[in-house]
């Protein structure tokens, strides 16, 4: 059984059906790229693998856990807050908290989340350490996004690639089991997307599961270990890097790519 | 020299009434607003639209009206009568009678319609994603709202806000209208021994005190211009 499991995902905005009936299998560590031109349902399957949207019908699995079933409307706010918990999202627009430093942008939810669990006063001991571990972790996560001398600096203060390092580290501060991208470089300047890709990057082989939706094909190509290529609400066609680029099969796929040659030669 | 010091005594007295209804309208209104901000933003239609409607009659309807209507309305309608404070201190209880009380409450309930129209501005003006950003780290409603959004929407309304705090000192001389012992009607009863500089000299009061408001809030301001939202 794969890790992820994703069955039948619908989804319609007031009666414009935008998931067709998504099925997609994601096995642990695979970085899964999804492409398409907008308006084929990419983000909007990412959001609904986040919660963000509820699915009208269709089920979704994690290491065989039910997450979404048909029952699961009714889940507590509490369930599904854990529910969410298995996933990251790093959002096009960085959504940053904009009165919080770097620092705190990374360790506010892990806190509130370690406050629900561990009393602060009457469980002092307990408390400090962890709030420690969190402190080190997040340390260790500015280190990776490479900004560990802007750790008091202000979103504001940030340029658009290092707002998008800071949001990965944030998602990454709860270990999350999948780590999702929604189109992580649209929103900023080409000679900032490197910055970007290149952290996106160096989280591949960590035995990390990622699901990035890109318009970045070059990327795709170099970091996926599978793409899935979406048309109006369905997964028109799905397989390995080079299968989706040198060998597409679909004729929507191969005007999809030959639109975007055409565009990269203007 | 006498009748000043008679004037300043008696204007300072009254302006600490003035004060003090201000201070209380704004301590019963800001956390009354934000409620009532919440019910018009309800997803449950018929809260939602009830609290509109109360909100288009208090900010529809002049404010002396609404304290008419509050004080003579509910012995008129044989409801209830207002209560007063009884404490034995004469001036503490002359002054604080059931006239101020009705006058504090119209000010509270108008107040806070207009905060509740300032709040829901200022939430709703925040971008859909800062609350997705919370709900994806896996917070609760509560967190994401007094962790995230609060703070920002302080910054947002805060001028808005100023000016309605300014114009609430001001109106609570509407208060003179139920007699409340405020700083206009002590002005005014020097009227009838004929010296109108009382007048001025209560103007001067307003200046100063809204002067120091003004001070405030750009302190207020500048104390949060650290971030942007």
């Amino acid at each position: 059984m794969a890790y992820l499991q994703i069955k039948n995902f619908c989804k319609s905005f007031d009666g414009l059906k935008v998931l067709k009936g998504i099925d997609l299998d994601i096995e642990k560590g695979e970085v899964v790229s999804i492409i398409g031109s907008s308006g084929s349902g990419k983000t909007t399957l990412l959001r609904c693998i986040n919660f963000l949207e509820t699915t009208d019908d269709g089920e979704m699995y994690i290491e065989d856990d039910c997450l979404i079933d048909r029952t699961t409307i009714f889940d507590s706010d509490d369930v599904l807050r854990n529910k969410r918990l298995n996933f990251g999202m790093v959002f096009q627009s960085f959504n940053l908290f904009p009165q919080y430093n770097v620092f705190d942008n990374i360790t506010l939810a892990p806190t509130l989340l370690l406050k629900s669990k561990v009393h602060p006063k009457k469980q002092k001991d307990l408390y400090h350490a962890e709030k420690e571990r969190i402190d080190k972790e997040a340390y260790a996560l500015l280190e990776t996004i490479g900004l560990t001398d802007k750790k008091n600096a202000y979103p504001c203060e940030l340029s658009g690639g290092q707002c998008q390092r800071v949001a990965i580290a944030r998602a990454l501060a709860l270990k999350p089991k999948i780590l999702c991208f929604d189109e992580p470089t649209s929103a900023l300047d080409p000679e900032l997307t490197g910055e970007v890709l290149k952290v996106i990057k160096s989280l591949k082989g960590q035995d990390r599961t990622m699901i990035i939706v890109t318009h970045e094909m070059g990327f795709a190509k170099k970091v996926s270990d599978k793409i899935v290529f979406m048309a109006n609400g369905k997964i028109e066609e799905m397989g390995t890097p080079s299968e989706i680029f040198d060998n597409p099969k679909s004729d929507l796929l191969k005007a999809f790519l030959s639109n975007i040659d055409k565009k990269d030669g203007e | 020299m006498e009748v000043f010091l008679e004037v300043t005594s008696n204007l300072a007295n009254g302006f600490l009434v003035s004060f003090i209804l201000f201070a209380l309208t704004l301590i019963l209104a800001l956390p009354l607003g934000l409620l009532i901000s919440f019910c018009t933003m309800s997803k449950i239609a018929p809260l939602r639209i009830f609290f509109k409607i109360i909100v288009w009659i208090l900010r529809g309807t002049p404010l002396m009206l609404q304290l008419f209507v509050i004080f003579y309305g509910p012995g008129l309608l044989g409801l209830f009568r207002w209560p007063s404070v009884n404490t034995g201190w004469r001036w503490f209880d002359s002054t604080f009678d059931t006239r101020f009380i009705a006058a504090l409450v119209a000010f509270a309930i108008n107040y806070a319609a207009y905060f509740s129209e300032i709040y829901r501005g200022g939430i709703q003006s925040i971008t859909k994603g800062q609350f997705e950003a919370g709900q994806v780290l896996g917070m609760t409603k509560k967190q994401i709202f007094f962790k995230i959004i609060l703070l920002q929407v302080i910054k947002r309304i805060l001028p808005p806000m100023s000016n309605e705090i300014i114009t609430l000192i001001k109106d609570t001389s509407l208060a003179n209208t139920l007699s409340v012992y405020e700083i206009i009607y002590e002005a005014r009863s020097f009227m009838n021994i004929g010296l109108i500089w009382p007048f001025f000299y209560a103007g001067a009061f307003y200046l100063v005190f809204v002067g120091i408001l003004t001070i405030i809030f750009n302190k207020l301001e500048k104390k949060l211009s650290y971030f942007r939202t």
